[in-house]
């Protein structure tokens, strides 16, 4: 990763901020004039990821492009929460249009920009993973293999949240959802679907993909304040937990952003024209309970009636994408 | 409404929407006592002087120190830490090295001739201090500051009490006492040497004194009775760490035994093998465990060569050799004799079996209190006669430099407090900095720096300091290993992690406020502070 301590700092790069750094190499979202582009009084759920995300993300998208941003919005919980008529917590332009178009939405702005020859504006697109990997997917992909010139937010709560809890391609297997009950000798979503939209991305070798979590700040800046920098195609997946549909205290959003990294469930990388330039070690690995505990959506895996081979399956996905990834410090792997 | 073409809603429009109404309980900020400040017998903030040593601001961490000890230097050198015992990084790594980071202030501050702040306006009242001891030292400057007329008797030729007369040179250098000892002085306090008091009540009418503070000590040593013939010399262990002071070093031959199995007994062979004594042997009735004296020390002895005797006592003392006698514990782990005896060759035997209290300037006071051969006070530090304090070795506590210094310093506050005809309020102590209140995946990884020892040769033939200093780098490293725990150390993660932006920062320095209009009450912001200074309050619903 970029941030390569080379004095002890106390926190390191760990905080948000921290006022031993020098000025410039500290966080955008620990400068008081930070744009705080998604502003106070939206309706998201105490404790909501996806807003914390969003406000992380395009604030970074922000600061790079110098307050020159617009943004396209998939239809979701960051749409709805954020902007219920007459009211938005939008503090740059930002349009919404429908569930399956952002992309498309965003190339069309992206193609005007270039038409008038404002190279200075930039261009965002953003949902949620419903409608990025199930709704948008084809929108998506198109946006994709034409190369153009948007920088796509997926912020990944792992299902249709906003509408309900239900399952989407995105939703972990075992998860109880509104739509993948804790029923059967299988309870919750199936093993084997589901997508893995940042591996798909990086089969179009679009210049750059990567994945994030609101765990990790600094990298989550790193990542977004880099693809600001290129051209062309762009992805960045983030995973925002949800209190809400995962069952969880609003206080865990991060510590469970945190154990996802730190169990290998979600690998954190990053890949420039499809391959994996570097990834975020994982600093102190766990099991995988540790992070499915907290969650009621996978509460039936323990208890009187527990899963205990559910579980394992859980941490054989846990265990291949550390291997895949090399998620391990150097020389554990 | 107005808007341009294609615009329906204006930006940030959402704050017509308070939020903080679905809150059910509130995050509050708070400033929790850190354990290491708890632990501390002299009452120092030590976060608080950590701080300013985190970044680099070395004058004014020694300001903030020196606010509560005016020893810092002598401090970093002989105190027992109890706050590293207490530090919280304990259970993360190893706790932080205070006591490195205490000295390498006090250093500092004396290589860069740091002066204590002007005192406040006099206040017209003289105050007696009894002995230049580190509670009187510490008593006297506090007074000082607070604008107090103070004057120091001293019995002895020099100041400093136990720090000079019974704490070796290889572990307190002189300079560095004297250093700091001149620097109490320049408050315009007043030290008379030679001036032993002997009725404290005629002392006090004589000087026009107010108020008066004893702190006379605990230097007379405790003598058991050991069969002996002529020839064998006994000597008590503080009487010869008072003599190596003066120009006759002690005689203690070429086999010096010492009896005891406190932080004296370990000092005195220690100071016996520097002075050439082959064979420098402790005889101690119980096991190393058991040992009074700090560990550390014990094991710094026998890396110089001190021999123990554990589980022994000596029953006679004859020509050039003692009998000792072997002990076994019983099942309440007190020493039993086993009647098992051995011979040893000595040519001196020390008894480091404690200390006691001249109480003579005490005598024909009326309303004192005298127990076990120490002077009862209140919590106050007041004896029962009204407007004399007494604090030190001469009370009932543990006998450390650390507890001397922070009785100096309540009794001075006392003493402020008494003289004004008013009692000090002491607020209420914070709740504590348990290690369970920290969120410690936010600090870095880093392990205690080690403090360089001097070579063991040097060690053995030289009253050199053993233990060497950190240097800058190294004391700022160390000074940022602290994890601050219980007050906020300005992270930002609370302005950071809050997904509602209800954050406030206001600016260095000044901390964060909670927006409560549109704070959702997720705890958030509680969870991720690394140093629990967030606590979340139920609201009156």
């Amino acid at each position: 990763m970029s941030f390569q301590p080379v004095k002890f700092y106390q926190t390191g790069t760990l905080t948000v901020g921290n006022r031993l750094l020098a000025q410039d190499e500290r966080s955008v979202q620990a400068n008081q004039m930070r744009s705080n582009s998604i502003n106070s009084g939206h309706r998201a759920c105490q404790g909501c990821g996806e807003a914390l995300g969003a406000r992380y993300a395009i604030d970074a998208a922000m600061a790079e492009s110098n307050g020159q941003l617009i943004a396209a919005n998939a239809t979701g919980c960051l749409e709805v929460f954020s902007t219920p008529y007459p009211e938005s917590s939008w503090q740059l332009p930002w349009i919404h249009s429908l569930f399956g178009n952002a992309p498309a939405v965003a190339t069309g702005i992206a193609a005007a920009m270039k038409v008038k020859g404002r190279n200075d504006v930039r261009v965002v697109a953003q949902g949620g993973d419903g409608g990025t990997t199930d709704i948008g997917f084809g929108c998506l992909s198109g946006m994709f293999e034409r190369n153009d010139d948007v920088l796509y937010i997926c912020y990944d709560n792992q299902g249709y949240m906003n509408t309900g809890v239900q399952r989407s391609s995105a939703t972990p297997p075992a998860a109880r959802t509104a739509t993948t009950m804790p029923v059967g000798p299988e309870p919750g979503n199936v093993f084997g679907q589901g997508k893995n939209v940042p591996e798909i991305a990086m089969a179009h070798n679009i210049p750059y993909v990567a994945t994030a979590t609101v765990a990790d700040l600094r990298d989550l800046e790193y990542k977004v304040r880099k693809a600001m920098q290129m051209r062309g195609a762009r992805y960045i997946q983030i995973f925002v937990p949800c209190p809400l549909g995962w069952g969880a205290a609003s206080h865990d959003t991060i510590r469970l952003a945190r154990l996802a990294k730190e169990t290998g469930m979600f690998p954190v990388f990053e890949a420039e024209h499809g391959e994996v330039t570097s990834v975020l070690k994982i600093r102190n690995k766990v099991a995988v309970e540790e992070y499915l505990k907290p969650q009621k959506r996978f509460a039936h895996l323990f208890g009187k009636h527990a899963h205990p081979e559910t579980v394992a399956r859980l941490q054989a996905i846990a265990d291949r994408n550390i291997r895949k990834y090399k998620l391990l410090p150097e020389g554990e792997n | 409404m107005q808007k341009p073409f294609a615009i329906t809603l204006k930006p940030g429009t959402s704050l017509t929407n308070h939020t903080g109404t679905w809150r059910t309980a509130r995050p509050v900020y708070l400033d929790r006592l850190p354990p290491c400040n708890n632990a501390c017998p002299a009452g120092e903030n030590i976060q608080g002087w950590l701080f300013h040593a985190e970044s680099g601001e070395y004058e004014k961490a020694w300001r903030v120190l020196v606010e509560n000890n005016p020893l810092p230097a002598v401090m970093g050198r002989v105190c027992y830490h109890p706050c590293e015992g207490a530090c919280n990084r304990g259970q993360l790594d190893s706790s932080v090295g205070i006591n490195s980071v205490e000295r390498f202030l006090g250093d500092e501050a004396i290589k860069r001739g740091w002066k204590f702040a002007a005192p406040a306006a006099s206040s017209g009242k003289k105050v007696l201090v009894v002995g230049a001891g580190p509670s009187g030292l510490s008593a006297a400057y506090h007074l000082a500051r607070l604008g107090h007329k103070v004057e120091i008797q001293e019995a002895g030729p020099l100041a400093g009490g136990m720090m000079r007369f019974g704490i070796p040179k290889y572990r307190l250098p002189r300079e560095v006492l004297d250093a700091e000892v001149q620097r109490i002085l320049d408050l315009g306090v007043t030290l008379k040497f030679g001036t032993k008091v002997a009725n404290i009540e005629q002392s006090m009418k004589d000087g026009g004194f107010d108020a008066a503070f004893l702190a006379v000590g605990a230097h007379i040593g405790k003598r058991t009775f050991i069969p002996a013939g002529d020839a064998t010399k006994i000597v008590d262990a503080v009487s010869v760490l008072r003599s190596m002071e003066g120009e006759d070093k002690p005689m203690l031959g070429r086999r010096v035994v010492v009896y005891g199995g406190g932080n004296t007994a370990i000092d005195v062979a220690r100071t016996a093998k520097r002075l050439g004594a082959s064979e420098a042997i402790i005889v101690y009735r119980r096991t190393r465990d058991k040992m009074p004296a700090h560990d550390f020390e014990v094991e710094e002895a026998l890396q110089e060569g001190v021999m123990v005797k554990w589980l022994s006592t000596i029953k006679q003392a004859g020509e050039g050799n003692i009998t000792i006698e072997k002990m076994a514990l019983d099942e309440k782990g007190y020493p039993q004799p086993t009647g098992e005896f051995e011979t040893l060759e000595a040519d001196s035997v020390v008894l480091a079996l404690g200390q006691d209290v001249d109480l003579s300037l005490l005598e024909g006071v009326s309303g004192l209190e005298i127990k076990d051969g120490t002077v009862q006070v209140s919590p106050n530090m007041m004896t029962g006669h009204p407007g004399i304090f007494a604090g030190g070795d001469m009370v009932p506590s543990e006998r450390t430099v650390t507890v001397a210094v922070g009785h100096g310093k309540k009794a001075a506050r006392n003493i402020d407090a008494w003289l004004r005809g008013a009692t000090q309020e002491v607020p209420p102590k914070h709740e504590l900095a348990e290690f369970d209140k920290l969120n410690t995946w936010y600090y870095s990884d880093a392990d205690k720096t080690v403090r360089p020892m001097l070579d063991i040769i040097r060690r053995q033939t030289s009253f050199d300091e053993v233990q060497g200093g950190l240097n800058e780098s190294t004391a700022l490293f160390e000074a940022r290993r602290c994890l601050s725990c219980g007050n906020c150390f300005e992270c930002d993660n609370c302005y950071g992690v809050c997904p509602d932006n209800a954050v406030i920062k206001l600016g260095p320095g000044k901390r964060f406020e909670f927006k409560y209009d549109y704070c959702k009450g997720c705890g958030l912001c509680v969870a991720e502070c690394p140093c629990g200074a967030i606590k979340m309050v139920a609201e009156d619903i």
